[in-house]
């Protein structure tokens, strides 16, 4: 498992020290490469790229090309409910804090799905829940996915990590991908973030990737919170972990996303603010690092940025999402996740992507393959 | 230049041509025009096939094309039979292109499960064009399993590194008695031009056209490397020497 992986590998203030220390010389050696090493990933997020950061754009702009085309995956999230058991304390979610939790029935899930379908045609959909293993345990999560299978050609599920074997049983109910995002690798401060629940724990956590590939999940998604620790550090253990899973499950296709953080209903402020530059020379080094892996943006990006970036490495986008339980359908006023930066409807972040010279893909995916 | 005969069908164009990777479809369409050819592979996954009206297959399903549903995304055999049966019925034609890659990385081609899938399928009545390793075995035993053709990689999908498998490639087209197409990594028309030199029946091109900075032109100048390709090879390639030919043999005392 990745947790006793990292524990005899990777230091954290080394890897910070590390990347801190990289020059020049590193940054021009690692874009000559064809296959990156972590070395060459730390070269790319560290200051002494700064200058390079043309030369980066260039090169992943040209990876992307080639992998993906000048195509876009859009996906929508579908949140169903807020009931929560963690408290973390960057979230508007975290159980202290007062409001009425929304739940969704099948029939509201289903509400919800038709709502989406009038937006745009959408056939990839990601089921989010808050981490409640009662109100919103693996039988919940089921029953969801057999209400949305016949609508979406593609469902992911961002719910809380799951065992080996619940994580196999819902492959079996049409689940395709699962997206976790580690929030951060700093196992000392992890707890500080994330002081109570079944999220307290780190190791559950990090060693949930390895469970999904066990289980033959098709595709994962990865995440670093940034804002919470020094975010190159984060990064490159994230691309460390990217290695070894590929490397162990290899039949997986994989996804990285960096949400920055960004303002919520539990007043938290981001102890790292990350600047556009920088998310962009991020963005860059992850693709000529992993020149196959899906990046994706969601609407906490806001829309002038997330189209800029639509051409120099990203290839998923969410669109006319709603990050409260119910939004499109059901509660049109309860409180959402986090606070989303761009409101643009789907139909016209498709045109915008037309106007870039990128093709919207709305289905790369069919229910025969599940 | 002669014409290609693939599961009874006679096509006049040597170039076969992908569907992903554009950046919209009006221009898919164009460049599949440009090009001239008459088969054009589109992965199944990406089309609505309950909807009659689906934009990419719009674009595509033209007189005189004959659409080569692929299997893309199945990592199986079972899974890519399933799949092929679905095609067969939305798009009303028994051509395959059969995909069978568990590794989404570099999307190398599984040779024991297409191997069975080409097995299954033909029994079926599909024409089966499976996508595969240059490797002259396997071709072989493809062709005992009855797939129509072969369609050995020349480099990794998407790649544009040319014919790197050159002397695998020169053995599979030797010993085949099935069309082989030359497919995944031709990343300029002179790879094309090469490939059919060699003596392959023709070439599949996707990445090389759609990522280019103007895909219509691209398509147009693969079209012609093609043809280029195929007319020197049925015309008789001089042989390449690498040494001068002496103008004393070393046999000149045998009077």
């Amino acid at each position: 498992m990745f947790s006793e992986f990292l524990q005899t590998h990777y230091d954290w203030d080394a890897t910070t020290r590390q990347i801190m220390a990289m020059t020049a010389s590193d940054v021009e050696r690692a874009l000559t490469r064809e296959h990156l090493t972590d070395h060459d990933f730390m070269a790319l997020v560290s200051p002494a790229a700064a200058p390079y950061l043309e030369q980066m754009a260039q090169k992943s702009k040209r990876l992307t090309e080639q992998r993906f085309g000048k195509t876009i995956s859009m996906f929508i999230p579908m949140y169903i409910t807020n009931a929560c058991t963690n408290s973390c304390v960057y979230c508007g979610f975290n159980r202290h804090n007062k409001f009425e939790r929304v739940v969704l029935t099948p029939e509201q899930i289903e509400n919800e799905c038709k709502a989406i379908k009038a937006l745009g045609p959408f056939e990839n959909l990601l089921i989010v829940t808050g981490e409640h293993p009662t109100l919103a345990g693996t039988d919940y999560i089921a029953q969801a996915l057999r209400v949305c299978r016949p609508y979406f050609a593609n469902l992911s599920i961002e719910v809380m990590p799951l065992s080996t074997e619940d994580y196999s049983r819902l492959t079996h109910e049409g689940l395709n991908g699962v997206i976790c995002f580690q929030e951060t690798y700093n196992r000392n401060r992890y707890k500080v973030y994330h002081p109570a629940g079944q999220k307290s724990k780190f190791e559950w956590r990090v060693d949930g990737f390895d469970r999904m590939g066990q289980a033959g999940v098709h595709k994962i998604g990865m995440g670093v919170l940034i804002g919470l620790e020094d975010w190159r550090t984060d990064v490159t253990m994230m691309a460390r972990h990217l290695m070894y899973l590929r490397k162990r499950y290899w039949q997986t296709r994989y996804s990285v996303n960096f949400p920055r953080m960004r303002p919520s209903e539990s007043g938290f402020q981001p102890n790292v603010v990350m600047t556009d530059r920088e998310l962009a020379q991020l963005t860059f080094a992850f693709r000529i690092f992993d020149p196959d892996v899906d990046i994706s943006y969601s609407t906490r990006e806001n829309h002038e940025f997330r189209n800029n970036m639509a051409t120099l490495g990203v290839t998923t986008m969410s669109a006319g999402s709603k990050v409260d339980p119910g939004g499109y359908a059901t509660y049109t006023d309860s409180l959402e996740q986090f606070t989303i930066s761009d409101p643009t409807s789907p139909a016209a972040v498709a045109a915008d992507l037309r106007a870039l010279g990128r093709e919207p893909v709305w289905k790369d995916w069919d229910r025969v393959f599940n | 230049m002669s014409n290609l005969i693939i599961g009874g069908r006679e096509f006049t164009s040597r170039l076969f041509v992908g569907t992903g990777k554009f950046r919209s479809n009006e221009l898919m369409e164009a460049a599949i025009k440009a090009s001239g050819s008459q088969m054009v592979t589109m992965a199944m996954k990406r089309i609505d096939m309950d909807n009659r009206n689906d934009d990419m297959l719009r674009h595509i399903a033209h007189e005189g094309i004959q659409l080569l549903p692929n299997t893309s995304g199945a990592r199986n055999a079972e899974e890519a039979v399933l799949a092929a049966q679905l095609a067969r019925e939305a798009f009303g034609t028994n051509f395959l292109k059969l995909e069978i890659h568990p590794d989404p990385k570099y999307l190398l081609p599984d040779p024991v499960e297409t191997l069975r899938a080409t097995e299954q399928l033909a029994k079926m009545g599909f024409v089966v064009l499976p996508y595969i390793q240059a490797d002259p075995v396997l071709c072989k035993r493809l062709e005992e399993a009855g797939a129509a053709t072969v369609m050995p990689l020349a480099a990794p999908i998407g790649s544009n590194k040319g014919l790197v498998t050159r002397e695998l490639l020169k053995i599979i087209i030797a010993q085949s008695n099935v069309p082989v197409v030359v497919d995944a990594g031709l990343g300029a028309p002179s790879h094309a031009a090469e490939a059919m030199e060699l003596g392959a029946d023709a070439v599949l091109v996707n990445t090389a056209i759609a990522v280019a900075g103007d895909p219509v032109r691209m398509a147009r100048a693969f079209a012609m490397a093609t043809v280029a390709g195929r007319e020197a090879y049925e015309s008789g390639l001089g042989a390449v020497a690498d040494h001068a030919e002496a103008s004393s043999p070393l046999t000149s005392f045998l009077l």
